[in-house]
């Protein structure tokens, strides 16, 4: 595996505090990098939601963005790059090479290693995705350098400029906050759908930079023989869907599951649930929300019979509105729900479904 | 075979709470259980040590009260125990825990070559995931991350084929040992150990080890081998406001009904989603 | 191979533990099997520890023993719809060197227990629940199984400290099955809360402590009691009732604690604490006349599995480890002198218990709960008559004292006749003599 390069030292910390002078060494890393992640022409969108962010960030420190696309050389990655300048690059690094085709650990921290090493970027953002952490992982550690993982929120130190990331901790009861001061680059990797969304612009410019690691496919042990798309499609949906019915212990017994199916139906939504319905195999465990399962963020979420566990929240608070139904008025869901019916969820669910399902009705009559 | 698994005891998140007065974390009867995801490592690695005889040899770097984590693998069927511990290790992060755990399988090794280190998919304290990249890299060894099944192992040819979990699919891999694996949650589940297991668990010796035993370079952990720094530690802002309650007299129709016109009234454009 | 110990204590309560410590110091190969992850994991406990039980097994206990604090202050209420009156005794001697009572946390001091029975030389073994005792033709126990593979062990003697549902000796017909009416279900909540409310409200300082004990109108006319004891940075909130009366109210447990945590003079106290751990357990409060055969060939009952608890005086903890010490010093002796573990030489634990407090205070009592049972007027009318009564004699509203006493006679003479009160008056103190 690709050693790095003898490491610059790190800074000096100054006497007592965070304010310090990095080694003119560490003082030539500049820009904030993303890097996106495709996989078979497909963009992770957290890395769209990465290029809104790093632009910030990047602005607060007047430096450029870049994004680095890895992949074999094909059409797709022109437009991948374009894509990746609308929503924010400066300069975009292709680095293509038939070994880099498929995802794998070592040729993808080899490069990276040498990219990074060459360009010197301050800041490297990757998503929390099972490629982002698991190269995150392999990298800093090449690099010698500090990563913080799984952050939902970044922003600029304004004493010393560097990255202070934030991310939650014991299962989200707390936050804290990680600040790589002395070594460069500063890497953390993202939850995909914290983020915002940035607008896309398409009239936005850009540099492409071109490298070509010319890589000998032999020295790379680890093969892949074969990629099984997930036949479920449904499990692909759940992070991006637009409205969410979650059920929770409250619904019971699995037969009173089929409620929240229902509602989903008429509502066009998907299914979501907390985690003792998954282990309860009520439903598939790819669809649990929470901490162990699934971050998602759409525009309406209803619980029904959730507790609102901590670690339920941090699945699924960052929904644009939610709406608990719960018999407790005094269940933690309140806590953070927008809007709250106290009520039994066995009468409750039929009860929207059999609503919705008439407006809309009345609605296509009227269109 | 000689297996290293690397389990991390944390506090039950489940448990802790935040005190109300004082907003800080209430660890009092809080338990240490074994990092969940360390769990589903252990079981697979005492699958191969069925199937194809040798070792398991838990490994885990903390507190001295982290013996009880060790016990516990042990009761489950690992056959070795080491604890790795310093207080000259306070403070690391993954970084320089990495560079610890890998001293310490590095001297494993030499005592009987390792064919393959698990770790856990992630803790759920720290939750970073980085440690077991941390490792496969320092040892050179294959990275296998989120392994949903081991699909084959043959110790002749020393090749090992699984399945790793990836953004919409599953890779299947072909790589070589020694390899460092995670394995994803559910693949498996954890075996209740025999009554042989449970004495050997609690009458085995376990290997303690500290920073003399096997790291050589000291400015490499601990705080001093640590890059980042934790600058913030803080209780997440409650929502100023708790929910809107949704009341109407008339039983869950009415109910129904009054949530519905709230919807529609306070977000038109989810209306549109809605009744689509 | 199956593996063979001087003993097997099964359980790791405070009878157990004292069992096993006492058995390891004396030198014996004994094996503790507990069937929680750890010893405290599944024990609910008020609770209050009684130094002197311990302090015969464990001198130095106070060195390193996880105390919450010690209890300077002692209040018995009589709680009426919205009031109580009640007794209050309090003294600074209490605060001795060595005080006699302390508020613990079961699960951490239980588990500081266990580590001493480790430290002394026992295996233990937990999260292994034992099945079944092994017994020969003749009935002589030799051993026990357990749950996990592999799961048989033996031994010359079985101490059986499974807690109050004493399951192992009732499946070999060592035992009767529990009663209703000799059993309270109590259950228990701990509320996290800043220690500086605690020293303001219940006036105290450092480790000083206060238990309250309540009867009263909250249990809805069922037999029970409830309490209140503070621990460092956090207060224990509880209330039983016997399962026979339960079972005839069709009341639910839970209802009765929300009730007393609402009750106008608790609330104030446990106002702004986060609840933080929720239990549920029974209580063998059968008494002298339910208390089991306690010993036979190859085995020994301690504790609350041989129904050794003092429900007048809420000790239990106590017995059982006052107990397990004697069912372990007994087998010290017997191997001693080289006896065999017989039903006839056990006899000498039955004998220890006999002429100690524990079965004294039991006889003494041995007529209460059938009292407590066949009187609800202690649990409904009483406290409306004295809580009544106090009320009425504190208002200053112009009626002269005479006419209040004529009052106050009258309204208990009208809930009970003048004979049922100096019946229950003798009843009473027949019972307690
Ligand atoms: C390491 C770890 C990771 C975890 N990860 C996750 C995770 O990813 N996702 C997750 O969800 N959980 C997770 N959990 C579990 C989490 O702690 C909670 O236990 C879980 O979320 C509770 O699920 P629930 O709300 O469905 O059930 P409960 O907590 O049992 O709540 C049921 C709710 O239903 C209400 N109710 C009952 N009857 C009715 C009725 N008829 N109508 C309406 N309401 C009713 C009750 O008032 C109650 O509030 C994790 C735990 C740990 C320790
Ligand atoms: C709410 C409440 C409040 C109380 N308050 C007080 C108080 O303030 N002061 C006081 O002195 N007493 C109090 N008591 C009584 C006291 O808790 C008991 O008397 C005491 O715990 C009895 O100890 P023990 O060791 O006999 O049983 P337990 O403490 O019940 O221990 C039995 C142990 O055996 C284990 N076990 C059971 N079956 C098996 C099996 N088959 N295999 C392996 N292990 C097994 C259990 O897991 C448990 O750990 C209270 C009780 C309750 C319920
Ligand atoms: N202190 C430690 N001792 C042993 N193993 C550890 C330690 N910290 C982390 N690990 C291993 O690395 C995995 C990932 O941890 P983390 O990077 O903290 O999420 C864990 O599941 C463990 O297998």
């Amino acid at each position: 595996m690709s050693q790095a390069p003898a490491n610059p030292p790190p800074a000096k910390k100054a006497a007592g505090g965070r304010k310090f002078e990095l080694s003119e060494e560490l003082k030539a890393y500049k820009g904030v990098w993303v890097i996106v992640e495709q996989e078979r022409g497909k963009v992770h969108t957290v890395s769209y939601e990465l290029l809104g962010e790093a632009r910030k960030l990047a602005d607060k420190l007047g430096v450029e963005v870049g994004a680095v696309i890895l992949g074999a050389p094909g059409p797709f990655i022109n437009e991948i790059s374009g894509e990746a300048i609308a929503y924010g690059a400066d300069v975009v690094y292709t680095v293509l090479d038939a070994a880099l085709a498929e995802y794998r650990t070592e040729p993808y921290s080899k490069v990276m290693t040498d990219v990074v090493n060459t360009f010197k970027p301050e800041i490297v953002l990757l998503g929390a995705s099972t490629l982002g952490r698991d190269l995150a992982g392999a990298i800093a550690t090449t690099l010698l350098t500090g990563l913080t993982a799984d952050c939902t929120e970044l922003d600029i130190s304004p004493e010393n400029r560097s990255l202070a990331a934030t991310r939650p901790t014991f299962g989200g009861t707390l936050l804290c906050t990680i600040q790589t001061l002395a070594y460069r680059p500063q890497m953390a990797t993202i939850r995909p759908r914290v983020m915002q969304m940035p607008e896309r612009d398409g009239t936005r410019t850009g540099r492409v930079v071109e490298v070509t690691p010319n890589l000998a496919e032999d020295i790379f042990v680890t093969k892949v023989l074969d990629f099984i798309p997930d036949s479920d499609q449904e499990e692909a949906q759940l992070a991006f869907a637009d409205i969410i019915v979650s059920g929770g212990k409250g619904l019971q017994k699995a037969e009173n599951f089929k409620l929240v199916w229902d509602l989903a139906e008429v509502l066009g939504a998907e299914v979501g649930a907390s985690r003792p319905c998954t282990q309860a195999g009520w439903v598939t465990s790819d669809r649990q929300v929470g901490q162990t399962g699934k971050t998602v963020r759409p525009k309406l979420y209803i619980a029904a019979g959730i507790s609102g566990a901590i670690q339920h929240r941090v699945g699924c608070e960052n929904s644009d509105v939610i709406l608990a139904i719960n018999s407790d008025p005094n269940a933690p869901i309140f806590d953070f729900a927008h809007h709250g019916i106290v009520g039994d969820a066995l009468q409750i669910l039929p009860a929207l479904t059999e609503q919705f399902r008439q407006r809309r009705l009345v609605n296509r009559k009227a269109s | 075979m000689h297996i290293v698994v690397c389990i991390k005891q944390v506090p039950d998140s489940a448990q802790i709470r935040i005190h109300p007065v004082t907003n800080t974390i209430m660890r009092q009867g809080v338990p240490a259980i074994i990092n969940p995801y360390d769990l589903f490592s252990l079981e697979e690695a005492l699958r191969l040590k069925d199937r194809f005889g040798g070792r398991v040899t838990v490994l885990t770097m903390g507190p001295p009260m982290a013996e009880a984590s060790l016990r516990k693998a042990m009761s489950f069927g690992a056959t070795d125990a080491v604890l790795l511990t310093d207080r000259k290790f306070a403070g690391s992060d993954t970084l320089a825990t990495s560079y610890a755990l890998t001293s310490a399988i590095r001297k494993l090794h030499e005592e009987e070559p390792v064919d393959l280190v698990f770790c856990g998919k992630q803790t759920i304290d720290g939750d970073t995931a980085q440690v077991g990249p941390g490792i496969a890299t320092r040892m050179n060894m294959q990275q296998l991350t989120y392994v949903a099944k081991i699909e084959d192992v043959n110790l002749d040819s020393r090749e090992i084929t699984v399945q790793r979990r990836s953004e919409g699919g599953v890779q299947v891999l072909k790589s070589r040992l020694p390899a460092m694996i995670t394995m994803l949650e559910g693949s498996n589940s954890m075996r209740f150990g025999t009554m042989d297991d449970m004495f050997r668990a609690a009458r085995t010796p376990l290997k303690l080890w500290n920073k003399d035993t096997c790291v050589d370079d000291e400015a490499k952990v601990g705080l001093k081998g640590s890059p980042t720094v934790v600058s913030k530690v803080f209780v997440p802002k409650p929502r100023a406001e708790k929910a809107k309650m949704i009341e109407a007299e008339g039983g869950a129709s009415a109910q129904a009904a009054a949530a519905i016109d709230m919807l529609f009234t306070t977000y038109p454009k989810l209306a549109n989603d809605l009744v689509r | 191979m199956v593996e063979k110990f001087d003993a097997i204590v099964v359980g790791a309560g405070p009878s157990g533990n004292s069992a096993a410590y006492t058995l390891a110091k004396g030198g014996l190969k004994i094996l503790q099997i507990e069937r929680g992850e750890y010893s405290g994991s599944k024990n609910v406990q008020g609770a209050i520890m009684y130094a002197d039980a311990l302090e015969k097994i464990i001198p130095d206990f106070r060195d390193d023993a996880p105390l919450e604090r010690h209890i300077i202050e002692q209040r018995i209420w009589l709680l009426g719809d919205d009031s109580y009156i009640g007794t209050n005794y309090r003294s600074e001697s209490f605060n001795s060197e060595r005080p006699n009572r302390y508020t613990i946390i079961r699960a951490q001091f239980d588990k500081w227990f266990n580590e001493k029975v480790r430290e002394a030389g026992a295996l233990v073994i937990c999260e292994t629940t034992v099945t079944e005792l092994l017994r020969d033709g003749s009935g002589k126990v030799y051993g026990v199984r357990t749950d996990r593979e592999n799961g048989e062990v033996h031994a010359d003697v079985v101490i059986m400290a499974d807690g109050v549902n004493a399951l192992l000796a009732r499946r070999s017909d060592l035992q009767k099955e529990l009663q209703p009416q000799n059993a309270a279900l109590a259950v228990k909540e701990i509320h996290f809360i800043d220690p500086a409310l605690i020293e303001q409200r219940f006036q105290v300082k450092g480790d000083e402590g206060v238990v309250i004990e309540m009867m009263g109108k909250v249990t809805g006319g069922m037999v029970g009691t409830a309490f209140l004891y503070t621990n460092k940075e956090s207060l224990t909130i509880g209330i039983g009732c016997l399962i026979s009366d339960f079972k005839a109210k069709g009341i639910s447990p839970y209802k009765l604690l929300e009730d007393l945590k609402n009750h106008p003079v608790i609330k104030p106290l446990i106002q702004g604490g986060e609840v933080k751990e929720y239990a549920g357990h029974l209580i063998p409060e059968g008494g002298y006349k339910a208390v089991p055969q306690v010993c036979g060939d190859g085995w020994m009952v301690v504790g609350d599995a041989a129904h050794l608890n003092n429900a007048a005086h809420r000790e239990g903890s106590n017995l059982a480890m006052t107990s397990g010490r004697f069912a372990a010093e007994t087998l010290i002796e017997l191997k001693r002198q080289g006896k065999a573990p017989v039903a006839a030489n056990l006899a000498l634990y039955k004998k220890k218990l006999d002429d100690s407090f524990v079965m004294k205070d039991l006889k003494k009592y041995k007529n209460l709960p059938e009292i407590m049972h066949m009187s609800p007027q202690f649990f409904n009318a009483y406290p409306d008559l004295l809580n009544g009564a106090a009320h009425n004699l504190f208002t200053v509203d112009g009626v002269d004292k005479k006419s209040k006493e004529n009052q106050i006679f009258k309204s208990f003479a009208k809930r009970r006749s003048v004979l049922g009160l100096v019946g229950d008056a003798f009843k009473l103190a027949r019972a307690f003599r």
